[in-house]
C-alpha cells in the first residue's frame, strides 16, 4: 500500500485545465521525482497534494493519503496534516522563512501549532535536535541566529528542519536547490536523500533539473501540460525511454554543439590586474567606512574570435567583473583595454569602445522595455552610433538581425509580451547582434530557459559564430553549458580567477581543488545510449 | 472595483462640467446683489437658494469651482512639473550627494504644516488666487518626488535600463525614454489625490480669508460667510459644503478606481 495515491487527479483553475488525468504514487521511504518544463503542471501538483490550490481551482478524482482522500477534507482537517504528515520545502530559502523571527523560534513553532501542550521550552530543545539533524548543531549555530546571518545553503536546511521536525511520513521539496549554487546542491541532496531514508520517509520532489532527478530519484515521473507521458523506476527509464518528450528532454539536457575553428590569435579584450572595491556602511559615526573587495587583482586575454567561459558561484564576483568590462563601473585599479582602447576613460565609460561591445542579460522578462515595439528594442544600440542608419537602411539592420536569430521581419512590430521566453532571448540577441560588436557578453543567457529552449539557443549561438565569427564571453554557473559553449574556461572563486585553460582539459584535468571541487558536485546526466543493459 | 471609477468619475465630471458651463452661462450674474431675496430656500427660481445677499447659490457654486479646479490644477502642474524631474534625477543619482540634497530638501518641506506655510506666503504677498495657487503648489512638489524617486529606483535594477546603458545612453535620455512612461501610471494616481487635496486646500485658504478674492465666489469663503447664519438658514452653509464633499469624494473614488485599474497586479487578481 503507497503512503501517496494520486488517482484520476484532473485540475482546473477559472476553467483552464492544469492537471488532466494524473495518476502517481509515491511509496514510504521512496524518493519519486517529477520533471519537466515550466507549464507542465508539476508544482501544481505539489499544491494539489498540500491542498493549497488558489481561488477558483477544481478538482476531480481522488489523493488518498493514509486512507483518507484529502480533497474530501475540511479545511481544520488539512491544517493537521499539513506540517504534521506531510511537510513541504520550498525553493527560495530566503522568503520561506519570516525574516524578523529567530531560526529556533520558526522551528519551534511548527511544533507547538501542532501540539499547543508541548512547553515552549521542550519545543526548542526539540527545534535544536531537529536543527542538528539538518547539519545545523546548536553549538555552531545557535537557536537565536535570524535568517539573513545564515548562507543560502543554511537557509535551505532551516526550511528543511521546519518541514521534518514532526517527523511527517511524506515530504514535498518543490525546487529545493534550484536557489542554490552546484556545491551547496550537493550537500542539500545528500541530505534530504539521507533523511529520507532515515525516517522512512516519502519523498515528492519537483525538479526542472534532470541531472539533479536522475542523481537522486528512485522512480522518475515526466510531465508535459499537465499530463503524465512516462513514468518509471530510474534506472529502467533512463535505460528505456519509451516517451519521444522524454527522450527529446533528455537530449535537450545533454545538448553538445560544435563550435567552428576559431582563426586569429590576436588579443582583442585585455584585462590587467583589475581590482574592484566597494564600500561598506559605516559602522560607527565617525569610524572609515569598510571594503568589500568584490574583484581581486583579475588579469584575462580574450583573443579575436575566441569563446571564452566565466564560471563561478555566486558572490564571487562574476557580476562585477561583467559591468567593469562594460565599462558601466570604475575600476579601483588595473586597466581594461578592447583592441588596445580602454573601456573607461576618466570619469565615464569610452563610447567608442563600447560600440564594439554588447551583452545578452539571464532574465528574458525583464530585458526589455514592455512599452516599446521589438524594432525599436533592438535599435537601442543605435544610439551608440555618430550616425544611426535611419530608413531603410535601419529596416534592412532590423530584418537581417530578426532572420539571423531565426525570427521573422514581421515580428519587428509587435509588442514584448507576445513572445515566449525562448523569443525573447533571440530577440535579446539579436539587440546584441545588430551594431555588429567584436565581442558580446553572455551573463548567465540561457540560465532561466527550459531546458529545450536552452538547446535551440545553445544552436543559434553555434550557428552564428560560423555566420558572424563571433568572440564572446560566456558567464554562467551551470558547468555543462559552459562546457559545450567554449573554447576556454576562467575559473573565479571570491574575486580571484584560480584556473584558466583550454575548456576541455580544466574539465579533464583540473588542478585546482576548487576547480576539482566545483566539477565533483555538478549533477551528471548519465548518457542515455551508454547505460549498461 | 470598477463601480469606485465609475461614481467618481461622474462626479468629478459633473463638477467639472459646472465650471466650464459657468464660462457661458449661469442662471443669475453671481455678483448681483439681490436683498429682497435674501436667504431664499432652495425653489423653483432659485433652484439652490440665495445666500445673505440675495445672490443665487447654484450660480455662485459654479463660477467656485471654477475657482477650485483653476487652482487646485494649476498647483498639481506645479508638483508635478517640478517634482517629476527632481524625482527621476535623484533616482539616476541615487546614493549621491544629489540625491541626498534633493530628497532632504523634500523632508524639509514635509516638515512644515502646509497650511501654516501657505498663511505665511499669502501673508507675505497679500492674499490672492495667485499666491493661493503657488503655496497649494510647493507642497505637491515633495510628494511627486518622493513617489517617482520610488518607482524609478527599482526601475533602474531592472535589466532593460541596464542595456540601455549599455546602448551608451545617458542617464537624463533613460529617465525620459524607459523611466518616465513605466511610472506614469502611478502619477496619474497620484495626481488625481493631490488634485482633490488641492481643492480641499484652496477651500481651507479662502475660508480664512486667504484665497480668491471677493467678488469673485469660492467655495471656502461661501462657507465663513454662511457660518453665523448656520442657525438660521443652514441651506446656505450645507450647499457648498456638500459641492467640496462630493468633489473631493468623486477625485478621491476616481484616484482609487484609476490605481485599481491601472495595475496590472490587481487586474490579475481581479479576473
Amino acid at each position: 500500500m503507497s503512503l501517496l495515491e494520486i488517482t484520476n487527479l484532473s485540475l482546473s483553475i477559472h476553467g483552464t485545465d492544469i492537471l488532466h488525468d494524473l495518476s502517481i504514487s509515491v511509496a514510504a521511504g521512496e524518493i519519486v521525482a517529477i520533471t519537466g518544463e515550466s507549464g507542465s503542471g508539476k508544482s501544481m501538483t505539489a499544491l494539489a497534494t498540500m491542498q493549497l490550490l488558489p481561488k477558483g481551482a477544481q478538482t476531480i478524482g481522488s489523493i488518498a493519503f493514509a486512507d483518507q482522500n484529502l480533497t474530501q477534507l475540511s479545511e481544520p482537517a488539512l491544517c493537521d496534516i499539513r506540517g504534521n504528515d506531510i511537510g513541504m520545502v520550498f525553493q527560495e530559502p530566503m522568503t520561506a522563512l519570516n525574516p524578523v523571527h529567530t531560526i529556533g523560534r520558526q522551528v519551534a513553532e511548527t511544533i507547538r501549532i501542532h501540539d499547543p501542550s508541548i512547553s515552549r521550552a521542550a519545543a526548542q530543545e526539540q527545534a535544536a535536535k531537529t536543527l542538528s539533524r539538518v547539519g545545523l548543531p546548536p553549538d555552531r549555530f545557535p537557536l537565536s541566529r535570524f535568517p539573513h546571518e545564515l548562507s543560502g545553503g543554511q537557509r535551505q536546511r532551516v526550511v528543511i528542519a521546519m518541514a521534518i521536525a514532526l517527523r511527517p511520513r511524506l515530504l514535498i521539496a518543490d525546487e529545493p536547490t534550484t536557489a542554490l549554487d552546484v556545491t551547496t546542491q550537493a550537500q542539500i541532496l545528500d541530505l534530504l536523500k539521507g533523511l529520507a531514508k532515515a525516517d522512512n520517509m516519502g519523498l515528492l520532489m519537483i525538479t526542472h533539473d534532470l541531472a539533479v532527478v536522475a542523481d537522486i530519484a528512485d522512480r522518475i515521473i515526466v510531465m508535459r501540460h499537465g499530463i503524465v507521458v512516462e513514468q518509471g523506476a530510474t534506472d529502467a527509464l533512463l535505460r528505456d525511454m519509451q516517451h519521444p518528450y522524454t527522450k527529446m528532454l533528455f537530449d535537450a539536457s545533454n545538448h553538445q554543439v560544435t563550435l567552428p575553428e576559431t582563426r586569429s590569435r590576436q588579443p582583442l579584450l585585455q584585462v590587467q590586474n583589475v581590482t574592484r572595491d566597494y564600500k561598506l556602511p559605516r559602522k560607527t559615526l565617525f569610524g572609515a567606512p569598510g571594503h568589500f573587495r568584490a574583484v581581486n587583482n583579475v588579469s584575462f586575454d580574450l583573443r579575436r574570435g575566441e569563446r571564452l567561459g566565466l564560471v563561478g558561484e555566486s558572490g564571487c564576483g562574476k557580476s562585477t567583473l561583467t559591468l567593469a568590462l562594460l565599462g558601466l563601473e570604475q575600476v579601483q585599479s588595473g586597466v581594461i583595454t578592447l583592441a588596445g582602447d580602454p573601456v573607461f576613460t576618466g570619469t565615464r565609460a569610452n563610447l567608442d569602445v563600447r560600440r564594439k561591445m554588447q551583452v545578452v542579460f539571464q532574465d528574458p522578462y525583464g530585458s526589455f522595455n514592455p512599452r516599446h515595439r521589438v524594432d525599436r528594442l533592438i535599435t537601442e544600440p543605435f544610439h551608440l552610433l555618430p550616425e544611426p542608419p535611419t530608413g531603410a537602411a535601419r529596416q534592412r539592420a532590423v530584418d537581417e538581425a530578426l532572420t539571423a536569430v531565426g525570427l521573422s521581419p514581421k515580428d519587428a512590430h509587435k509588442y514584448i509580451h507576445e513572445f515566449s521566453g525562448g523569443q525573447r532571448q533571440r530577440i535579446a540577441i539579436a539587440r546584441a547582434l545588430i551594431i555588429k560588436p567584436e565581442l558580446i557578453l553572455f551573463d548567465e543567457a540561457v540560465s532561466a530557459l527550459d531546458v529545450s529552449v536552452r538547446a535551440q539557443i545553445l544552436d543559434l549561438l553555434a550557428k552564428l559564430c560560423e555566420a558572424y565569427a563571433l568572440t564572446y564571453l560566456f558567464i554562467s554557473h551551470d558547468l555543462s553549458v559552459v562546457r559545450t559553449i567554449t573554447d576556454r574556461v576562467l575559473v573565479m572563486k571570491a574575486g580571484e580567477i584560480v584556473e584558466d585553460g583550454p575548456t576541455e582539459d580544466v574539465f579533464q584535468n583540473p588542478r585546482h581543488p576548487y576547480t576539482r571541487a566545483l566539477i565533483a558536485a555538478a549533477p551528471v546526466l548519465p548518457d542515455r545510449h551508454q547505460i549498461p543493459a | 472595483m470598477r463601480r469606485s471609477l465609475i461614481i467618481g468619475g461622474l462626479l468629478s465630471a459633473v463638477f467639472l462640467l459646472a465650471a466650464l458651463v459657468s464660462f457661458v452661462w449661469t442662471p443669475y450674474d453671481h455678483a448681483i446683489l439681490d436683498i429682497p431675496n435674501k436667504l431664499k430656500t432652495p425653489n423653483g427660481t432659485n433652484l439652490l437658494g440665495t445666500d445673505h445677499f440675495g445672490r443665487d447659490i447654484l450660480s455662485m457654486i459654479m463660477v467656485g469651482a471654477r475657482t477650485s479646479i483653476a487652482v487646485a490644477l494649476v498647483a498639481v502642474g506645479i508638483g508635478m512639473g517640478l517634482g517629476i524631474p527632481l524625482g527621476l534625477w535623484a533616482a539616476a543619482r541615487s546614493g549621491s550627494w544629489l540625491d541626498e540634497l534633493i530628497m532632504r530638501g523634500n523632508d524639509l518641506v514635509f516638515a512644515f504644516p502646509s497650511l501654516v506655510i501657505a498663511i505665511l506666503i499669502t501673508a507675505i504677498f497679500g492674499a490672492g488666487a495667485v499666491n493661493a495657487i503657488i503655496a497649494i503648489g510647493i507642497f505637491n512638489i515633495p510628494v511627486f518626488a518622493r513617489i517617482t524617486r520610488g518607482a524609478a529606483l527599482s526601475l533602474w535594477q531592472r535589466e532593460f535600463i541596464m542595456a540601455a546603458r549599455v546602448a551608451g545612453k545617458s542617464a537624463a535620455h533613460i529617465s525620459v525614454e524607459h523611466i518616465l512612461p513605466n511610472v506614469t501610471n502611478l502619477l496619474i494616481v497620484q495626481g488625481t489625490i493631490q488634485f482633490s487635496l488641492g481643492i480641499l486646500a484652496e477651500a481651507g485658504l479662502s475660508y480664512v480669508g486667504l484665497g480668491a478674492q471677493p467678488p469673485l465666489p469660492s467655495w471656502g469663503r461661501m462657507l465663513a460667510d454662511a457660518q453665523t447664519m448656520v442657525s438660521i438658514a443652514p441651506h446656505v452653509a450645507l450647499m457648498p459644503g456638500f459641492a467640496i464633499i462630493l468633489t473631493v469624494l468623486g477625485l478621491n473614488l476616481m484616484g482609487d478606481g484609476l490605481r485599481d485599474y491601472l495595475d496590472p497586479r490587481l487586474r490579475v487578481a481581479r479576473v
